[in-house]
């Protein structure tokens, strides 16, 4: 079974037992560097999937908690080689299979064969990549497939509907389903008809279906399980981190 | 995707440009360009792009621009020659004054036309992103005189250097909203810009300044801006019963330049010349000289050459300049360097401020500081090839830089 099928079959067993996958996200080496690989340690013993960002100069596509993490993550001193050897280093005691969410630049600048191979040796099952829409993602997503790893897509509320079913085609491990139109971490509480919208994706395909972009409470992740395979974490985890809370804490209150 | 080609390759996509191959269906020139967006984007991109495809085929569409470029923009500007200053350098200069078009400086053209796209295709609210404000004076116009809600992202250090465009921005009517997360300048604001075209993206219509960004936004902004070389072609076969030898234009993203060199791509033997910021030195973070230091990347949108350090993340610029301080460069200024049609140099903050106060003594002309670049190079090269015709591309007027300039004659 390849990393990506993995991914799937364990989004699948989850739902089968009638329970909601919860999918942490949050920002490597962020609030602190040396804490990074306790942190995930910690967060894949309560997420079923855990998503780790990779922080960008430009992250267009992210909310205020999220381009402070990223910026701070880079000073830092966070990079993709250093993410990829942390992760390593700690790879036997992770509970959970990884994704990895990264804008396309630092990919690029890794070079994809090597990307891929690195991802698929430190046990990441896919990627997510906000700035590359399925036209300019051949490239990547080949070099991907090669070592069996997949490359999640996004379909957002704007997303026409003969163009879900090409990103679902495309797209492998589970769909990423943004709730809202908008950056990550807004507030505005989850879209009116969102139901109707995740039954419409769930329809399309028999991947799994994580929904992800303004889910904060145990009520979100509740009203997204009726729908969706799993409810992904992002800037709200992050906020608790950067709190220096008991993030852990938090993500089990979610359930 | 490689970006080295051998000299029959580049002979071959030199061909391709004559015939107008790029953008291609990809919106690639060469390997450069496209269209890189996230999800929540894409059907607004379809429709703009549908919009671009209609309305820049539609005489109605092109008359009514047309009409607003000569009655309200002041086209077509002069073509001034440039006499002390051709006795100085040993040369026949000539300036395609941009300076002289409404707001003072090339911006607008682009300006009113996006505006007047925006609402063809129906846009409730136009947002923009400006660096040294000329932009966002242009587009704060330009939504007053199409009737539509203008607000321009800012980053906050241009904000200040530039205080004197904020306060026409806002007289104007737009909304100015400082950015204070990156680097506080053009990239941020960009970024910011976005950001907020994404919250929304069915009743927002981004106005891009420059030649940057996802597909069509380069090819329609070439498109607006390259009315100054096809002016400035004809005038310079009527005043000077000649094409020029050199052509020299400032580069930041590249509008002005795509603008000036597009309509002369054609003629081989006219050296082209476009001139980037060489800020106070050439380590990374000193200068804003994208296409003579950088390497191949996606920032905002496009695969184009930036300025990065290896692990793909990008750097900060510096440039005296608030309109060269970026980090990118349009994909099609990246093409025409890779198959060598285009030569890019770069000018010192030093040399383009002497430059600016050479131009101010020898014509009375107060350049903007931006421009000044092209005019630093532009002597260097005219030393270099005595008794050659030189046109310059002269974007913008200085009046906004007055702040800085004060400082720098201060000392």
């Amino acid at each position: 079974m390849s990393s990506a099928e993995k991914i799937e079959s364990i989004l699948k067993k989850i739902n089968r037992n009638n329970e909601t996958a919860l999918v942490p996200f949050f920002t490597a080496g962020y609030p602190q560097l040396d804490s990074f690989a306790s942190d995930l340690i910690n967060i894949s013993k309560v997420g079923d999937v855990v998503e780790i960002g990779v922080p960008f100069s430009d992250p267009m596509a992210d909310g205020m908690t999220i381009q402070r993490s990223s910026h701070q993550a880079l000073i830092n001193g966070v990079s993709l080689k250093w993410i990829f050897d942390q992760i390593e280093a700690v790879s036997d005691q992770l509970q959970a299979p990884l994704v990895m969410m990264s804008y396309l630049n630092p990919l690029l600048a890794f070079g994809y064969e090597e990307l891929a191979q690195r991802a698929k040796k430190v046990g990441i099952g896919g990627f997510i990549v906000p700035d590359l829409p399925l036209e300019e993602s051949y490239e990547l997503q080949s070099s991907l497939e090669n070592m069996g790893l997949g490359l999640i897509q996004l379909i957002t509320p704007a997303t026409p509907i003969d163009r879900m079913v090409d990103l679902c085609a495309a797209s492998k491990g589970f769909v990423y389903a943004v709730t809202m139109t908008g950056i990550t971490g807004s507030d505005s509480g989850l879209a009116t008809n969102l139901a109707k919208y995740l039954d419409q994706i769930c329809g399309i395909t028999d991947l799994p279906v994580c929904a992800g972009f303004g889910v904060r409470s145990a009520e979100d992740v509740k009203m997204i399980g009726r729908h969706a395979a799993g409810a992904i974490v992002g800037s709200a985890l992050v906020e608790v981190m950067e709190r220096e809370e008991d993030f852990v804490g938090f993500l089990e209150r979610l359930r | 995707m490689t970006v080295d080609f051998s000299e029959t390759e580049k002979e071959i996509l030199y061909q391709s440009v004559l015939d107008n191959k790029f953008p291609d269906e990809m919106g690639r020139y060469g390997p450069f360009g496209g269209r890189y967006i996230p999800e929540t984007l894409v059907p607004a991109f379809s429709r703009l792009e549908a919009g671009v495809k209609k309305y820049l085929n539609d005489p109605q569409f092109i008359r009514a621009w047309q009409d607003e470029l000569d009655g309200w923009v002041g086209r077509p500007t002069a073509l001034t020659y440039a006499k002390r200053l051709s006795q100085k350098w040993d040369a026949e200069v000539w300036l395609k004054r941009e300076d002289l078009a409404h707001t003072g400086a090339h911006k607008i053209n682009n300006a009113i036309g996006q505006a007047l796209l925006a609402k063809k295709l129906g846009a409730k609210q136009i947002i923009a992103e400006t660096g040294a404000g000329q932009h966002g004076v242009a587009s704060a116009a330009a939504c007053a005189r199409v009737g539509l809600p203008c607000r321009v992202y800012m980053g906050a250090v241009d904000i200040k250097r530039q205080a004197p465009n904020v306060d026409r921005m806002r007289q104007l009517g737009a909304e100015v909203c400082a950015v204070e997360t990156g680097d506080q300048t053009l990239r941020a604001a960009i970024d910011e810009a976005m950001r907020n075209w994404v919250s929304d993206p069915s009743d927002i219509y981004y106005i891009i300044g420059s030649a940057v960004g996802p597909h069509p936004y380069p090819f329609l902004v070439r498109e607006f801006q390259s009315v100054i070389g096809k002016e400035a072609r004809k005038q310079i076969l009527e005043q000077a019963d000649g094409l020029p030898d050199a052509v020299f234009a400032c580069v930041g993203g590249g509008s002005n330049a795509i603008g000036l060199f597009h309509p002369f791509l054609g003629d081989k033997e006219i050296e082209l010349i476009g001139v980037e910021a060489g800020g106070h030195g050439s380590g990374l973070g000193q200068n804003a000289a994208t296409l003579a230091t950088g390497t191949p990347g996606v920032l905002q949108g496009a695969y184009t050459m930036i300025l990065q350090n290896r692990d793909g993340q990008v750097q900060e610029t510096h440039s005296v300049s608030a309109g060269l301080d970026y980090s990118g460069v349009g994909p099609e200024h990246a093409f025409l360097q890779c198959i060598g049609r285009v030569n890019y140099e770069s000018a010192t903050d030093t040399e383009a401020l002497m430059a600016l106060s050479e131009l101010c003594m020898t014509e009375g002309i107060l350049t903007a500081l931006e421009t000044a670049h092209a005019f630093a190079a532009a002597k260097k090269w005219a030393t270099k090839n005595p008794g050659k015709r030189v046109l310059i591309g002269n974007s913008g007027r200085g009046d906004k830089d007055m702040l800085t300039l004060s400082e720098h004659m201060r000392g």
